[in-house]
This record gives structure tokens, sequence and C-alpha cells, in this order.
């Protein structure tokens, strides 16, 4: 009876603080009746607030090409140590996971003088953090995409395949992708959740993004920047609840 | 048939080679790494030890960390992220153990973990305004209990000094927690409650005696992954705190961003080295931790 007590009281103290901040979201940005529909209304929210469309079409941006980028560069390149270069598996772990232990705002320190060069070749567009970004997402996504590849066997179906006339790219693109389909999703997923959540780089490179834009707004008009936050946040609850539910149903066949 | 004999020779003289080629492979990632990662890192570390006209090996950076603000940034930054480990950590546990007590496979702890995974990254200007819109000048639990009466701003607003940020923290150090600490608790068999009663023990000996000392290693690795996880953090503290610059990130956005004093670049890049070694060090612990848990989580 005791441990029941001691189980509710603890589960609603913790539900009363994590759900307070985001009611108070809620409240804060409907006390002006007029933030939300404007939200929804896109030529007038890009009339009316340019630096947060600008901000909005960034990060969107920025999210699938990261995604892209991470694609390419991880699954061929996992999948080419796996098969022909066993040795240089650990090197390559050690490469992705590194940024885990190097702050972002560590990272943005010794970026600024790449992308200086970046800028003389590339231009200042906001689009070049894509790199950056690439980057801060090797360690969570490397994980997905490692977990997904151990699942299957792939020396045996790039055998199967390189045996019955397939090609490398073949073999990567239409043989190992479709196998790890549900690894390569979550990667993608938890890459769009972080770019879109990500403000050190974009900030501090002096390029925009959503969450630059919305700390911007948060100046002027702090009801449309709350409101724009809470949309926000509620995109990547969204995104990263179907991911781990879908994660921890699978459990047992992924992990 | 004169061309595959021809061939043959060369096939078989060309095998070391194939290791060449097969490395061809790994260059985008391996190039893509160097630039992106490698030479920042070797930037930082290099620059903090690299004279003003970027020009000659100095110890001058590394010795100006020892100027009293930086020292004093230092101190607060770490202040914070061990206060809220701490909270983290202890709240964090008790939510765990909330959990491991009811259904394994039941809804409610499905749910908890999966909102605490997406809490977990919750960080960043959002949570700041988050924040600002429950407990800023004008917001919803301030207005309300100002109604009632209550003025938690009386002694000062301290939401952006280091109370507030500590409680700031403390929303994704808890969920991070209840991630890192609930495979322990699952290690820990009822069946060794079972047989420490059956054997006479009460549940404080249980605690002190067998769960305790089996958890302390996993609990303390948790509290040093999250204490690292608040040094490393950096928009929150960004958007909430606009003026002045308590805690080192905030000094290193000084250092960059700074245009009257030059030559602070590279002091910029002491700082963050600095903040390398925390994290390092603090990392090796909790490796040396984690293995110790592994050894009976099996």
């Amino acid at each position: 009876m005791a441990r029941v007590i001691f189980r509710w009281t603890v589960l609603s103290v913790m539900g009363v603080f994590f759900l307070l901040p985001l009611v108070a979201m809620v409240e804060f940005s409907t006390r002006d009746a007029k933030t939300w529909p404007l939200l929804l209304d896109w030529p007038r929210l890009s009339a009316e607030y340019p630096a947060l469309a600008e901000g909005i079409v960034a990060s969107l941006l920025q999210a699938a090409l990261t995604s892209l980028l991470m694609l390419v560069l991880l699954v061929p390149t996992a999948v080419w140590v796996r098969l022909r270069l066993p040795r240089l598996r650990r090197l390559v772990e050690f490469l992705c996971l590194l940024p885990l232990t190097i702050p972002a705002i560590v990272l943005v320190v010794g970026l600024a003088p790449v992308y200086a060069w970046v800028n003389y070749f590339l231009g200042g567009s906001s689009l070049t953090l894509v790199f950056a970004y690439t980057v801060l997402v090797l360690p969570y996504a490397y994980r997905a995409i490692d977990a997904g590849l151990s699942a299957i066997d792939v020396k045996t179906l790039a055998e199967a395949a390189r045996g019955l006339g397939a090609g490398w790219f073949t073999v990567i693109v239409r043989v190992v992708l479709p196998n790890i389909r549900s690894a390569v999703l979550s990667a993608a997923f938890l890459t769009v959740a972080l770019v879109l959540g990500e403000f050190t780089i974009a900030s501090l490179l002096h390029r925009t993004n959503l969450q630059v834009s919305i700390e911007y707004l948060g100046k002027s008009s702090a009801g449309v920047s709350v409101a724009v936050s809470l949309a926000a946040l509620l995109l990547a609850f969204v995104l990263l609840l179907v991911l781990s539910l879908a994660g921890n149903s699978k459990k047992g066949k992924t992990s | 048939m004169a061309e595959i004999a021809a061939d043959a020779p060369q096939r078989v003289a060309s095998r070391p080679r194939l290791r060449g080629t097969a490395l061809l492979g790994t260059v985008p990632f391996f190039a893509f790494v160097t630039i992106f990662l490698v030479i920042p890192t070797l930037t930082v570390v290099i620059g903090a030890f690299t004279g003003d006209g970027g020009r000659g090996f100095t110890l001058a950076n590394v010795r100006a960390l020892t100027d009293d603000y930086i020292i004093d940034a230092f101190g607060r930054s770490i202040a914070l992220s061990a206060s809220s480990a701490l909270i983290g950590a202890v709240l964090g546990a008790l939510l765990a153990y909330a959990l491991v007590t009811g259904r394994p496979d039941g809804l409610l702890r499905r749910l908890v973990t999966a909102a605490a995974g997406v809490l977990a990254q919750f960080g960043g200007v959002t949570l700041a305004f988050a924040f600002l819109a429950t407990i800023g000048l004008s917001g919803f639990v301030t207005l309300w209990l100002q109604e009632h009466g209550l003025d938690p701003y009386a002694n000062g607003v301290w939401l952006f000094e280091l109370p507030g940020l500590t409680l700031v923290y403390t929303y994704f150090q808890i969920p991070l927690m209840v991630i890192v600490f609930l495979p322990a608790l699952d290690g820990i068999r009822p069946q060794w409650r079972e047989a420490h009663v059956s054997l006479g023990g009460n549940t404080w000996q249980y605690w002190t005696r067998v769960a305790g000392p089996l958890l302390a290693p996993a609990f303390l690795g948790s509290t040093l992954l999250l204490f690292a996880n608040a040094f490393s953090a950096y928009a929150t503290a960004a958007a909430l705190v606009s003026q002045g610059s308590p805690i080192v990130p905030l000094q290193i956005r000084g250092a960059l961003t700074s245009e009257v004093v030059l030559g602070q670049a590279n002091l910029g890049k002491a700082m963050a080295l600095g903040m390398v070694v925390v994290v390092a060090v603090v990392m090796a612990l909790y490796s040396l931790l984690q293995k110790r848990t592994a050894k009976w989580l099996g």
C-alpha cells in the first residue's frame, strides 16, 4: 500500500512539473486571440514576420538536406567497412561518436575558421550549416544505422547480390537499404528533430534557422514567439514519440 | 581466351592494391569528417596554444584561464551542472523507481519512457521560452501566485541567474536520468529481496546493504552523464540570459562575438579546450562506472 501511495505521489508531482510549462505556453500564446490564426496563415505570417518565415523555410530545408547528406555519407561507409575493411570499424565508430564529447559551443569555435572557407567557396547561405549539422547528428545516426546493420546478415546478402551480378551501388541501394528501412527511418527522424531544435551553431555563425528566428522574435513579440515554440515543440514531440513507440514495440527484433 | 590469360597475372599482382581500392570507398566519409570534425577540434586545441598574431606557441591563453572572471565562470558552470545533475539524478531515480514498481510492459511505463525520450532532447530556445511563459515576469504561474498575494520575485528576479538556470535545466535532466538509470533498476531481481527478507532482513538493511551498493555505480555514472549534459548545454542559457556571462559557454559567446577586444579569439579557444578537458574527464569516469555496472547487469 505504501508503495502504491509513493508511486502515485511521485508520478503526479512529476506530471505537474512537466506539464505546467506546456500548459503555460498554451495560456501565454492564447492571450492574444489573433496569434494562432496568424500562424496558420502562411502569406500573412511571411508578410508580418519575414524573419520568422525565412527561419522556418531554412530549418525545413536544413533538416531535409542534413538527413540526405547523413544517409549518403553513413550508409555506404558503414556497409563498406563491415564488408571490406573490418579493421577500420573501430576508427569509424570512434569518429562518429566523437561529437558526443565535444560540446556544440566548442565545435563552433573550431568551425568558425572552416566556415570562413565554406563562405569563400559556397557563399554565406544558411544551407551550408548542413555540414555542421551532419557532424552533430553523427553519433545518433551512426548508432541507429549500425544497430540496423547488425540485425541483418549484410555479408551474405551482399555476396548473393554480387554473385548475381549486381554492382556495389545496386547492392547498397536495392539490397541493403530496403533491409534496414526502419533503422534509416529512425536515423532520419532523429536528424530532423535535432536540426529543428538547433540554435548554438546557427546563432554563433550568424546564420538563420527556426530557433534563431524564434529567439529574435522573442525580443519584439513574445506571444508569437511562444506560439511558434509550442508548434515546433509539438512537431518534434510527434516525430520522436512515433519513433520511440515504434522502437519499443519492435525492441526484440532490432536490438 | 588470350585476354583472360593476359589478365590473370595482373590480377594476382594487383591483389595488394585491392586494399587500396577498397579504401577508396571510405574517402568521402573520411574527407568529410576530417574537414568538419577533426580540423575544428585541432583548431581549438592548437589555437589554445597560439599567440594573438596567429603565430608562435604560447601558454598565455591557457594561463589567462586563471583570470578571476574566467575561474568564476568555470566555478559557476560546474556549480550549475553539479546541482542540476544531483537534483535531476535524485528525482529521476525516484521516478524510475516508481516506474519499475509497476507492470514492466504496462501502458504507463511505455508512455513515461517514451515521453522521457522526447523531453531529454528538449532544450534550447524553446525550453527557455516555455519557462518564460511559466514563471517569467508575466508568466502563467507568476501571475497566478501574485493574484494570491505571493510574489516569487520579491527578492529579485532569480530566473535569469543560477537558481533559475538550475530549475530550467532540471526539466531535461530528470527525463535523461530516467532513460539511463532504468536499465540498472531493471537489473535488480525481486528474488534478491525475497532472499534478503527470508534471511530475516528488513527494508532499511535491504536498501543500505543490498540494493544500495549494487545501484551505486550506476547512479554515480548516470549523475556524471547528467553533469556533462548540463556542462555542454548552451542554447537554453543563451536564450534566457541576455545580459552578462555567468557560465563558460556564455563567456565563449562573448569572446567569439566581441569586436571591442581584439585577440580574444584564442582566449575563446583556451576556454573551449578547458570545457573539452572537463567533459572528457567526466565521460572517462562515466565509462569506467558503466563497465562496473555492466558486470552484474549482465
